[in-house]
């Protein structure tokens, strides 16, 4: 396959770390067999909270894969020279990051066997039809980008004409993927938590503080573990454009929370009011909550202050827990929020099981598989290359 | 395109027989329905509960037996996997966020039936990715458990809670078997159908026929004579969340 021969040769350490992934991939699949012949009551999802773990996941890397554009952007539009080395790992990032997202879907599926069904009665009404359009134009978009631009990097010629539309349209394409995620929860009227308009830019400005951040760490480990180095400046940017989507998602959280509270509306405010302070006793999330907003407001306080956010210790840190803050926010309490408590005012709680865990792990595993794969042959193309 | 001679006689012959054809299925399929009993069609189903007479026997789950045994409505130990057709909620749960500290004494905590509501702008129809689940011409909101892929949109989507998903297998929990209506598989959704299997043989839903106090009254809305626009023109009544727009067509008498 296309360059795939550079993927096949590496270190000891490379192998290693490849066996690790398949070993949890191997354990996941053993766990979906498992709840393909059991059925989704395997997990810890129930009448009242039908999505968990798994759609919580698909939402927030939906945002990992649109923060691709954070680097496209200021690149092909503002002619940035800067990022013209790390381009190509935002957009491979944006092509896992799909992936995973596709497969979170995938296993919440009660009857997987069915899927196509989406495709043999096209729905236009319903905006999973749209997501599943968005989602798959944008893998095919990044698929082809990064190909064609690694290719002429290996042949050292320069990218065809016709890319540069292509590029161009992946922008606007990046944008859309998460704002009709966005539209997936706050189009349904009797769900309040999500019934806001500010919903689609608050997923927006957290997926271009999560992403970029993890974009930081990756270039830290490769600047470590390879002879490639991204360079101090891309990532000093980038760390710009973290500081700015971190400010914006907080405010439009905060924004949300005033509505909310000063409005006084109960079925608006119990939401919040089980994930901050638990409802009925029910509290499994509370802490969660508090530490992201801990995470979140320590984040502010490191990406904020120049000294800190220039030295590449602190901003390590910093990308961590702002990639965990985040995580909670949205890979956690935002959707099983949404559900508690139930249009009849139950509460109940939900928390994942094994088997739940360790499908959702080998999901993250294939995630990272997939950009291990895609960055050593980046890498070793570089080698040659040079 | 070119069509030769040869080729033009051979597709009009084609298309000569496929004619007859269809005018055969079609005289077929009305005899058959001609030996069906002669019900009208309803124009818009709704349904009409009686608070007071529901609450003379608290209790009282005949509807709700019936319409289990019916359906084959699994029964589950654990609440979360629960798949509950029509089922009881206390007031308050019924007709939020009112919270009222003074009002009718009986009503709060009182159980009331609920069950889809069969609305008129439905979200579950309009969120359903696969148009697995669609309003019918006479407002029955239904559901093809064969082309349900089982994503639970539209149980995120109902603003009733109306609609259950199959956790695990639902047939070892089926107490006795109802066998001229299917079970379900696991990993769909289902809800209640207002029984169109049993309003095509002119007979009203289970849980109708099986409310001893009359408390559940069915019929036909676009019906100027019937019993549902009688009770509804006389009588004070409300919806669940109204607001919503989503039009409910289940209504209960104060």
């Amino acid at each position: 396959m296309f360059m795939f021969e550079k993927a096949v040769v590496g270190s000891r350490r490379y192998w290693v770390w490849l066996l690790c992934l398949m070993a949890v991939i191997g354990l996941g699949l053993i766990s979906y067999l498992h709840q393909l012949a059991q059925g989704l009551g395997v997990t810890g999802l129930s009448r009242d909270v039908t999505w968990g773990l798994y759609i919580a996941q698909f939402t927030f890397f939906v945002g990992v894969a649109a923060s691709a554009v954070m680097v496209v952007l200021p690149y092909y539009l503002h002619d940035y020279k800067v990022f013209g080395r790390i381009t190509i790992l935002g957009e491979f990032l944006a092509i896992s990051a799909v992936t995973m997202c596709m497969l979170f879907i995938f296993v919440d599926m009660g009857q997987p066997s069915r899927v196509l069904n989406i495709l043999r009665y096209p729905t236009p009404n319903s905006m999973m039809f749209w997501d599943m359009i968005s989602l798959s134009g944008y893998l095919l978009l990044n698929a082809v980008i990064s190909l064609v631009t690694l290719s002429c990097e290996r042949k050292g010629v320069a990218p065809p004409g016709w890319i540069k539309p292509v590029i161009l349209l992946s922008i606007p394409w990046a944008v859309s993927i998460h704002t009709v995620t966005a539209f997936l929860y706050n189009g349904l009227p009797g769900r309040s938590f999500w019934l806001t308009a500010i919903l689609a830019p608050r997923f927006l400005a957290s997926a271009f503080a999560a992403g970029p951040s993890l974009l930081i760490l990756l270039c830290m480990i490769i600047r470590r573990l390879t002879s490639f180095d991204p360079g101090r400046k891309p990532i000093r940017k980038l760390s710009v454009i973290v500081t700015y989507a971190m400010i914006v998602n907080v405010f439009f959280v905060l924004m949300e929370v005033f509505t909310v509270f000063y409005s006084g509306i109960p079925e608006h405010m119990e939401h919040f009011r089980y994930l901050f302070a638990g409802l009925e006793g029910n509290s499994s999330l509370v802490p969660w909550m508090w530490t992201s907003v801990t995470l979140a407001v320590l984040s502010l306080v490191l990406l904020i202050v120049p000294r800190f956010r220039t030295n590449d210790r602190v901003l390590a840190f910093t990308c961590s827990i702002v990639f965990l803050s985040l995580w909670i926010d949205k890979g956690l309490g935002l959707i099983v929020g949404g559900f508690v408590p139930s249009p009849l005012g139950a509460v109940t709680s939900y928390a994942p099981t094994l088997p739940e865990i360790s499908i959702t792990s080998a999901v993250w595993a294939i995630g990272f598989l997939m950009i291990t794969v895609f960055y050593k042959i980046t890498l070793s193309v570089r080698e040659s290359v040079a | 395109m070119r069509v030769g001679r040869k080729e033009f006689l051979r597709l009009s012959g084609l298309s000569l027989l496929a004619l007859a054809g269809k005018k055969v299925v079609n005289a077929i399929t009305s005899a058959a329905q001609a030996n069906k009993p002669a019900t009208r069609p309803a124009k818009r189903w709704a349904m009409v509960i009686d608070i007071k007479r529901c609450l003379q026997e608290q209790g009282c789950t005949l509807c709700i037996n019936a319409c289990n045994q019916v359906h084959n409505v699994p029964r589950f130990q654990d609440r979360r996997h629960e798949v509950k057709w029509i089922w009881k909620e206390a007031f308050q749960h019924v007709f939020p966020p009112d919270g009222a500290e003074y009002m009718v004494a009986e009503l709060p905590g009182a159980p009331l039936p609920v069950f889809c509501n069969h609305c008129d702008n439905p979200p579950c129809v309009r969120v359903c990715p696969t148009q697995a689940t669609w309003r019918r011409e006479d407002g029955i909101v239904m559901m093809d458990w064969h082309r349900c892929i089982g994503c639970r949109y539209c149980v995120a989507g109902c603003p009733y809670g109306s609609r259950s998903f199959n956790w695990v297998d639902p047939r070892p929990h089926i107490a006795r078997l109802t066998p001229d209506f299917p079970t379900r598989a696991k990993g769909v959704v289902e809800k209640c159908t207002l029984c169109p299997e049993r309003l095509a043989e002119g007979r009203p839903p289970a849980c109708v026929e099986a409310c001893k106090p009359k408390a559940m009254v069915f019929g036909d809305l676009e019906d100027p004579a019937s019993e549902v626009r009688g009770l509804l023109n006389t009588r004070y009544a409300i919806r669940r969340k109204p607001e919503l727009g989503t039009r409910p067509q289940v209504y209960y008498l104060v």
